[in-house]
């Protein structure tokens, strides 16, 4: 019994040492939101249209039978600057369709700033409120989904898409989805 | 000092009267009890104190029933930038959306459960602060239970088997017998 009762804190430091590699290399993050959007159809898409002389945008972009990017964006927002020409090219090199919505962004200031850096967006959006974002279970901006043809959401990227996200995800999605 | 039209003194009150104080109290006599009575009662402000809500007046439900559930669930509701505060506590935009969104669906009829799966829809039970008991979160909830349990019947058994007889102490030696009673004779 004396015994038995010294490999107990032995067992103890095994087990916790196990937890915290296995938090460590698995990746794990205990901040992360997840999503519980993926695998599901995608949320409701009634925006005011950004562009002056444009439609609103509608769930039927999203149901095209092409998949389709949905990215939040804002002038006001420094990591949608870095993510930016990465859009630019997803557009110009894989021709997807990108749906740019400004999140919380006067209309004038989300135009000036795409005037600037360049409008990778086939549709965009203004919410100005806030609400679509809800709808979307936005945390904040930037934040992009990946929408299949049917119009269900494969991924969705919290902060901004990387360079490796383009080619190991998003890249593969354009053309394998349809 | 009070009629500064500066805008540093109308956010600091606090700061702008005790300083006042400390100017004019070691004057007069009975000045030091008052700032005494003064800092006792500033303690006993602060022990009721709670952390500013930051819900504002124009958020809220005229109906004081609504707005009253609306506080409810937004205190059971985790803003989701900021982790561990309630979206009532915190300033986020997203927060504030939120409590919006919590006040719109109560005042479209809904119920409370109604309005904590509308957010579940969209952000997952990431955002209820007390999650919910299902193969997940097992653990969870009875992984403290369960350790209490554990740690309470090893030491029941533990404490079973000390109880056997102790041998009775020793008598003590000749030697041990003198040195005692020389000390007690002191």
């Amino acid at each position: 019994m004396r015994r038995t009762l010294f490999i107990l804190p032995l067992l103890t430091l095994a087990l916790m040492a196990g937890f915290f590699a296995w938090s460590l290399l698995a990746g794990r993050d205990p901040a992360s939101i997840g999503s519980v959007l993926v695998g599901r159809p995608a949320p409701r898409l009634e925006v005011a249209a950004l562009r002056d002389g444009e439609p609103p945008l509608t769930d039927a972009l999203l149901r095209t039978g092409k998949p389709a990017i949905v990215n939040f964006f804002a002038s006001w927002c420094t990591p949608c600057l870095a993510e930016h020409p990465l859009f630019t090219r997803l557009a110009t090199r894989e021709e997807a369709t990108i749906i740019g919505v400004a999140w919380k962004n006067k209309p004038v200031e989300a135009l000036a700033w795409l005037k600037r850096l360049g409008d990778p967006y086939k549709f965009a959006g203004a919410d100005l409120d806030g609400r679509a974002g809800l709808d979307w279970g936005l945390s904040g901006v930037p934040e992009t989904y990946l929408v299949d043809g049917q119009g269900i959401v494969r991924r969705h990227f919290r902060g901004p898409i990387t360079e490796r996200d383009v080619n190991e995800t998003i890249i593969p999605f354009l053309r394998g989805a349809k | 000092m009070s009629t500064t039209p500066s805008g540093l003194s109308g956010h600091l009150p606090h700061f702008a009267g005790e300083e006042k104080k400390s100017i004019s109290s070691p004057v007069r006599g009975g000045g030091a009890s008052q700032g005494r009575r003064g800092s006792w009662l500033a303690l006993f402000a602060l022990l009721f104190a709670f952390p500013a809500l930051a819900v504002e007046p124009s958020e809220m439900l005229p109906d004081p029933a609504l707005e009253s559930r609306a506080r409810d669930i937004g205190r059971a509701l985790r803003c989701v930038v900021c982790q561990n505060q309630s979206i009532d506590d915190s300033n986020a935009e997203v927060a504030r959306d939120m409590r919006r969104a919590v006040r719109e669906r109560l005042t479209a009829g809904d119920q409370d459960d109604q309005v904590f799966a509308y957010m579940v829809a969209r952000y997952g039970d990431y955002v209820l602060l007390k999650p919910p008991f299902k193969a997940g979160t097992w653990i969870l909830w009875l992984g403290g239970p369960l350790v209490l349990l554990v740690a309470g019947t090893v030491l029941l058994i533990a404490a079973r088997r000390r109880r056997t007889p102790l041998m009775p102490p020793e008598p003590l030696t000749n030697e041990e017998q003198r040195r005692l009673d020389a000390l007690l004779r002191d």
